[in-house]
């Protein structure tokens, strides 16, 4: 399949350390990251794996070790990675006083991607259509991680990062949700996600990351 | 990047918070109210006299403007922590200072402009004169953004402590002193004729200082707090 990303991107991560609260998370964890592949982080509840994404984000500083895109430290040059970067947090950050229409509209602003469809079509998509303009707090919690994942359809970026993306979604939308990820996967898309959720994609493609110990 | 996505980026910020203020509108009203009500409590707790209350007027007007002010900061970044909004505009890849710029002038036109709005009314009830009433719209004019612009740094380094509201007055009223000096100085003077032109100056310095400086300080303090 034709790669809509640049082929020559890379994560690397290396040798990461972190505590919290005098308690090792986890350390010495090294692993890379190429277009075409998903990595799915797996552990108990309290092992690290929120801790982990917002480091991999950049939002958080890892007590040892750094993060590397394209070669270069994440934490140096943070406008460029950030570019390519999508995440969507446990508070995934949509607006109840705003429509879901609106949502996306503020978040397509703060990207720096041109937008390869509409909102209006983004939250088609999601199975959102006909509620574009009810206030977001009137929607089902599961509607709106609907359309904090409907950023992921507005805005092409080679990496995601999704913490827990299947939770308070239906059986339907979960997969959806699933192909959603392969199909960015297998365009030649990079996608790091924390779920339990099984992932219908081959080993080539996929890589799991237990932390338990 | 296009200059056309760092203006459009900016643009957007200001609407949305100025969007989610007029749909949550106590935002709007809770500062003008609490304004209100300081002012007009005064002439019934201390004295209606005349004489009395016009050397007062500039001092209760500028204290009730300050903390007026002050209530209303926690709401700048406080509900965009708790529900991951926040999180988001720190991994846009635009220049946070800008869209926190957008953030704090929709606060200041949510919160300090009605201010600037009601205080010659409330200046009458408190006998100002008319020669005071174009100092104090101008010490208003220069001295809310200020606040507004350095309580955000406030508020940025407090959001992610659970009870940050006394913290937030302990940072923010010592940097909120040099404005409360001077503006009410200059309405006074203003009052007795004389020319404010040193007051405004040093107000429109501290302007300029503050609109360039604020925005970085509170980039980087948002940064330090969702660590």
């Amino acid at each position: 399949m034709a790669s809509e990303y640049s082929a020559k991107q890379i994560l690397e991560v290396q040798s990461l350390s972190c505590t919290r609260e005098d308690r090792d998370l986890f350390s010495g964890l090294s692993f890379t990251l190429t277009p075409g592949h998903a990595l799915q982080i797996e552990g108990p509840n309290g092992s690290g794996k929120t801790t982990i994404l917002r480091l991999l984000c950049g939002l958080r500083l890892p007590d040892e070790g750094d993060i590397l895109w394209n070669g270069q430290s994440i934490f140096e040059d943070r406008a460029e990675y950030l570019s390519n970067l999508a995440y969507i947090g446990h508070a995934h950050g949509v607006k109840g006083e705003l429509t879901p229409l609106e949502n996306l509209q503020v978040s397509q602003a703060m990207s720096a991607v041109e937008s390869p469809i509409s909102a209006d079509e983004a939250l088609e998509k999601l199975g959102l259509f006909g509620f574009e303009d009810a206030p977001s707090r009137t929607l089902s919690a599961g509607q709106r991680r609907r359309v904090a994942l409907a950023r992921l359809m507005l805005n092409p970026v080679p990496l995601w990062i999704l913490d827990e993306p299947f939770t308070a979604i239906d059986i339907h939308g979960q997969k959806q949700i699933e192909n959603m990820i392969t199909e960015h996967v297998l365009r030649g898309g990079m996608a790091i996600l924390t779920s339990h959720h099984p992932l219908d994609l081959s080993d080539d493609h996929l890589t799991s990351l237990n932390l338990a110990k | 990047m296009k200059n056309a996505s760092l203006s459009n980026a900016f643009f957007t910020m200001l609407k949305r918070d100025l969007t989610l203020a007029l749909r949550t509108r106590s935002e709007i009203a809770n500062p003008l109210l609490f304004f209100i009500i300081v002012v007009s409590l005064f002439p019934l707790a201390v004295s209606p006299e005349e004489s009395l209350l016009r050397t007062m007027a500039p001092g209760i007007i500028w204290v009730a403007a300050l903390l007026a002010t002050m209530l209303s900061l926690d709401s700048i970044f406080r509900s965009d922590f708790e529900d991951g909004s926040l999180e988001q505009m720190l991994l846009s890849p635009q220049p946070i200072a800008l869209l926190v710029l957008g953030k704090i002038m929709a606060h200041w036109l949510v919160s300090g402009l009605p201010l600037i709005l009601i205080a010659p009314i409330l200046g009458i009830s408190l006998f100002l004169p008319g020669e005071a009433m174009f100092a104090l719209l101008a010490t208003l004019a220069l001295g809310t953004p200020v606040l507004s612009l350095v309580g955000s740094i406030g508020v940025a380094l407090t959001v992610g402590l659970r009870r940050g509201g006394v913290l937030l007055s302990l940072l923010v009223l010592p940097l909120y002193i040099p404005v409360l000096i001077f503006a009410s100085n200059a309405i006074a003077t203003a009052a007795a004729g004389i020319s404010i032109k040193g007051q405004l100056y040093f107000l429109a310095a501290l302007f300029a200082l503050a609109v360039t400086l604020a925005p970085m300080a509170t980039a980087a303090a948002l940064r330090i707090s969702l660590r």
